[in-house]
């Protein structure tokens, strides 16, 4: 995984609640066996109308955004199936950051493990944020939001911004405890199933 | 200070603990698929790793299969590449599969409990978020992204946030049991709760509407956590969980004494604590139909489409989210939901597809035909449901009705396979999710009880199944 960098950029608004992930990748598109290339599936019903042209009214379509890397959305963001197709998808089509009020569970953890950076803030800021026009930094370093006008902190658990910063393979830190996961095995009552 | 269930099973399954961390839990039973997997076995081989415990380890596939006749070649070339894919993947990592041709094959959620795989008191994971079904045997279940798949094939264990225990009641006695379902309680719950309302939390049911349903009507409840929000959903077993699991074909040999220790250890102590109560009474809870597009947007089949104003309580994301609902699924505020016409109608899905749900069903079905309008399908949650089904004369009432009698698989709660929606076609749906486009581009989904579909298939629109004699 690529090590997690500052971003600059203007944010994409996505303002809707409950964004599930049947919307960020429909399912037509979860046949495929690798991970890269989703993002010219991400919101397809949303950007394309049913003869495949981009319809005007969505928020992604607007060339303004075209370099955006942070989009900042409503409450509940990627709720519903647990692909990981959403996070591909977002990523591919060029997003690192996603700044929502709350998100599904699933979802939440998928993100960490790709390197794109969910990040939870009350949601006053949230919506005050959605109005930002200018670019805004993001900095998990020093986990803090710089936008134009002022400095937002923000919560992230220290293992999770390890692996970002670090660019971690996560499998790789967990073998490094085979002795104990050897151990839970050998004193395990829980028959084989085969 | 006692402990839930929850907290016990977590805590008996701990490998690393960290302070103010997440902690390595291990993982007794993995599932997969064919449609959540393939990057993770890449995963494997990209980096020379093996699956530690292919004992542990089962797969099938059900997402994309086609369930109309098996004899045929699977059309969709990249459906049947996925799943050349998995078969290529358990051989070469030594996975016991149950391939298209097996007749343990089925939905994930409903081969795992008959086959006797899943047991109470363990851990098991799926790249699939209605893996919570499997909490109705008092098992922590929970569905996982694809990269977890890859870390749990690779080390049999994850990293998880402890979630906090929720504890959801459901007091009281349905008037007619028959009529209003276990679907129809766990859709009031949502309704109640809303979509995000279990958020970070493992949602405990209990309570008499909880410990009177049969198995699998519990499974129904537990499937919907994910729903709500939650993680996971659970039961505390009791002799309906052993008794549904003895026998079975890869039930444990030495199952009595599992038993004997599942019954001293998997309960939650009387001063345990939860962070969060619910209580739903289900004396007078009427059949309940999704009018939205998601779980939470549902009413009582007596009621008419609320207004976004009267939904939203004052909420303006929410007054922003009905709205849009309602543009989408073409319905007016005011509309009695007995007068919405149907096209379609599916039984099938994880949540409502079991040998129960399919005997409940053709009561009402029997005897009777489709409306001409509608198009209706039933397909069974695993190759076995379809055989039992069949043993006792069920798919001749639902073919004698014009309904479609299916193959096993996901079929159209999710229109992975040829089985979908066309746009604009409105669907009468025994499966968890009404998202926009879901069972295909365009369609329109409500929620409902296998019953209420059913009757929904015979009277081309919604009517009130207690209506019915369904004795």
């Amino acid at each position: 995984m690529k090590s997690f960098k500052k971003i600059k950029s203007i944010i994409t608004p996505l303002d809707k609640i409950n964004v599930d992930t049947d919307q960020i990748v429909p399912k037509q598109f979860l046949k495929l066996i690798h991970k890269s290339g989703f993002g010219k599936f991400l919101f397809y019903n949303w950007r394309y109308d049913e003869n495949e042209n981009l319809k005007s009214d969505f928020i992604l379509n607007d060339s303004k955004y075209d370099n955006s890397e942070i989009m900042v959305t409503g409450d509940n963001f990627g709720c519903g199936s647990s692909r990981e197709h959403a996070v591909w998808a977002l990523q591919d089509y060029g997003f690192s950051v996603i700044i929502a009020p709350s998100f599904a569970d699933i979802f939440f953890s998928n993100c960490f493990k790709n390197g794109l950076l969910p990040i939870s803030l009350n949601p006053k800021t949230v919506e005050k944020l959605q109005q930002e026009l200018d670019p805004i930094e993001v900095d998990l370093e020093r986990q803090i939001i710089k936008t134009s006008s002022e400095e937002i902190t923000f919560e992230i658990d220290s293992y999770k911004k390890k692996i970002l910063l670090d660019g971690l393979d996560d499998i790789a830190q967990t073998l490094q405890f085979e002795d104990k996961i050897s151990e839970f095995e050998r004193n395990s009552k829980v028959p084989s199933v085969l | 200070m006692g402990k839930t269930l929850f907290e016990k099973i977590w805590e008996s399954h701990i490998v690393v603990e960290k302070q103010n961390g997440p902690s390595l839990i291990y993982i007794d039973r993995h599932l997969i698929h064919e449609v959540t997997s393939p990057q993770a076995f890449d995963g494997l081989r990209m980096n020379k790793r093996k699956v530690r415990r292919p004992d542990l380890t089962i797969a099938t596939m059900d997402h994309n299969v086609p369930t109309n006749n098996r004899s045929l070649p699977i059309l969709d070339q990249t459906s049947a590449v996925q799943i050349q894919t998995l078969e290529k993947n358990c051989k070469d990592f030594g996975i016991k599969l149950f391939d298209i041709n097996s007749p343990n094959q089925g939905i994930v959620h409903v081969i795992g409990p008959q086959l006797g795989i899943t047991l109470p008191g363990t851990t098991i994971v799926c790249g699939d978020s209605h893996t919570s079904t499997h909490g109705a045997f008092g098992t922590l279940a929970f569905g996982i992204g694809t990269s977890e798949v890859e870390h749990v094939l690779t080390s049999q264990t994850l990293w998880l946030e402890k979630p906090k225990p929720f504890e959801i009641r459901v007091d009281g006695k349905r008037k007619n049991p028959h009529a209003v379902t276990a679907k129809d309680i766990v859709l009031s719950i949502i309704k109640n709760i809303g979509t995000s309302g279990g958020a970070g939390t493992v949602i405990e049911y209990c309570g008499q509407g909880i410990t009177d349903l049969s198995m699998e009507q519990r499974m129904t409840i537990c499937n919907m956590s994910i729903e709500a929000g939650a993680r996971a959903g659970l039961i505390t077993p009791d002799e309906k969980t052993f008794d549904y699991l003895r026998n079975r074909e890869y039930t444990p040999k030495n199952y009595e004494s599992l038993v004997d220790n599942w019954k001293e250890q998997l309960k939650t102590d009387n001063d345990a604590k939860f962070e969060k109560q619910f209580t739903l009474n289900i004396d007078d809870i009427a059949p309940q139909v999704s009018w939205g597009t998601n779980p939470g947007m549902t009413c009582d089949v007596t009621e008419s489409i609320p207004s976004p104003e009267e939904f939203s309580k004052g909420d303006a994301n929410q007054k922003k989210g009905a709205e849009k609902a309602l543009d989408y699924m073409d319905l007016k505020p005011g509309i009695p939901i007995t007068d919405i016409k149907i096209d379609r109608v599916f039984i099938g899905s994880c949540t409502n597809a079991r040998l129960e749900d399919l005997i409940e069903a053709s009561k009402v079905v029997k005897g009777q035909k489709i409306s001409t309008n509608v198009r209706a399908m039933v397909v069974p949650g695993s190759q076995m449901v379809k055989k039992q089904a069949e043993d006792i004369g069920l798919d001749k009432i639902f073919i004698n009705a014009n309904f479609e009698w299916r193959e096993a698989g996901c079929s159209m709660c999710l229109g992975m396979n040829p089985d979908i929606l066309s746009p604009g076609e409105r669907c009468a749906s025994t499966s968890n999710r009404n998202f926009e486009g879901r069972q295909g581009t365009g369609g329109r989904t409500h929620l409902v009880s296998p019953v209420m579909a059913a009757a929904a298939a015979i009277e081309g629109h919604f009517v009130d199944v207690r209506e019915m004699d369904l004795s």
